[in-house]
């Protein structure tokens, strides 16, 4: 359990999550990154930039 | 094997790939390329003693440069950038395809509004005009008329990014309302599914239904051949049915170099992930004959 860096809120990660993982803020919908596993931290996504995707 | 994974958003897709690393007992060692400088003669630490690297940034000139780079640093990595370039960009993606006598629909590029707009009004209506870069079906513009074609047009020369100020006029394929993407390994296809969809974008990211598809012998062929046509790696390839009788049946219109393949996990019957891993593992004794 970790805090959302938006609006405070606890944001739960699953038992497998990755670091550079992207998960949503379930109270203010924020994109977050996980930037370090153990203990969390979460930081605000990176915005989609130039091409992203396939 | 020493498995390197270039990445700066970890997605299902590399969740799939880093837990069939993992459960093989490769190492895997994730590589944010964010974090990374990458010098001209020697490679950062972090790829030291990596048997493979697997390329599997987001953004565009990240994957062209970082792959650049590991070739630099004789560190073997898929895609190669030279898959990368030809498969970033739309022009040389159909260069390529047409090169190799791959069916694909027919293409004009032009560097003006009026000159592009001469294309669209000699493919006649409906017509498509796609970016030379992007994704995910951003973009990209189906025109029934010469009053869209005309709004279009402006629209791009006048908000678009320089990018947009090259004109990539297509021919409409009447397809039945799916298309085809089939995942491969050096064109060796591990899966295949359609994309059904009302919409005239068939994409995946853009909501569209997926099942298993089983292809034919020429569609293998027209795989294998577009692999071959970009320089082989990992890619999605995406194929529309078309003409039949003394015509081909399919049309090729684009490859993918950065390929997602968790909605094909989940359409197929196939073991995506197991089946990417496999091959990775088969070039990684690639280069340890060769280094041996
Ligand atoms: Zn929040």
């Amino acid at each position: 359990m970790t805090e959302c860096v938006e609006c405070g809120a606890d944001v739960t990660l699953h038992d497998n999550a990755e670091v550079g993982e992207i998960l949503d803020c379930t109270t203010c919908g924020a994109e977050l990154e996980l930037v370090e596993r153990n203990p969390p931290v979460l930081d605000r996504a990176p915005e989609l930039e130039e091409d992203w995707g396939e | 094997m020493q498995v390197g994974i270039l990445y700066s958003r970890i997605r299902k897709d590399e969740k799939l790939l880093l837990s069939e690393l993992r459960e093989r007992g490769h190492d895997v060692v994730k590589i944010d390329v964010r974090d990374l400088q990458f010098g001209l003669d020697e490679a950062p630490e972090i790829f030291a003693d990596l048997d493979v690297v697997v390329d599997r940034c987001l953004a565009t000139s990240r994957s062209l440069y970082a792959t650049k780079f590991c070739e630099a640093y004789g560190v073997p990595v898929v895609n190669s950038a030279e898959t990368a370039q030809t498969c970033a960009d739309k022009v040389q993606n159909s260069l390529a395809l047409a090169g190799a006598g791959v069916p694909t629909p027919a293409t004009d590029v032009a560097f003006t509004k009026e000159s592009a707009m001469e294309s669209i009004e000699s493919f006649g209506y409906p017509c498509v005009l796609k970016p030379v870069v992007g994704s995910w079906g951003r973009l990209m513009a189906k025109i029934d008329s010469r009053s869209a074609a005309e709004a279009i047009l402006e629209h791009k020369a006048t908000l678009g990014h320089y990018e947009h100020k090259v004109f990539y006029v297509q021919e409409f394929v009447d397809k039945p309302g799916r298309d085809i993407r089939v995942l491969a390994t050096d064109g060796d296809p591990v899966a295949a599914m359609v994309r059904s969809s009302d919409h005239w974008l068939t994409n995946a990211a853009k909501g569209a239904e997926t099942e298993a598809f089983e292809l034919d012998a020429e569609a293998k062929k027209l795989v294998q051949q577009a692999s071959d046509a970009v320089g082989g790696g990992l890619l999605g390839v995406d194929l529309m049915e078309v003409g039949g009788g003394d015509e081909p049946n399919y049309t090729v219109h684009e490859v993918n170099h950065t390929v997602e393949f968790k909605a094909l996990n989940d359409a197929a019957d196939a073991d995506v992930p197991a089946e990417v891993v496999d091959w990775l593992e088969t070039k990684a004794a690639a280069k340890q004959e060769v280094v041996a």
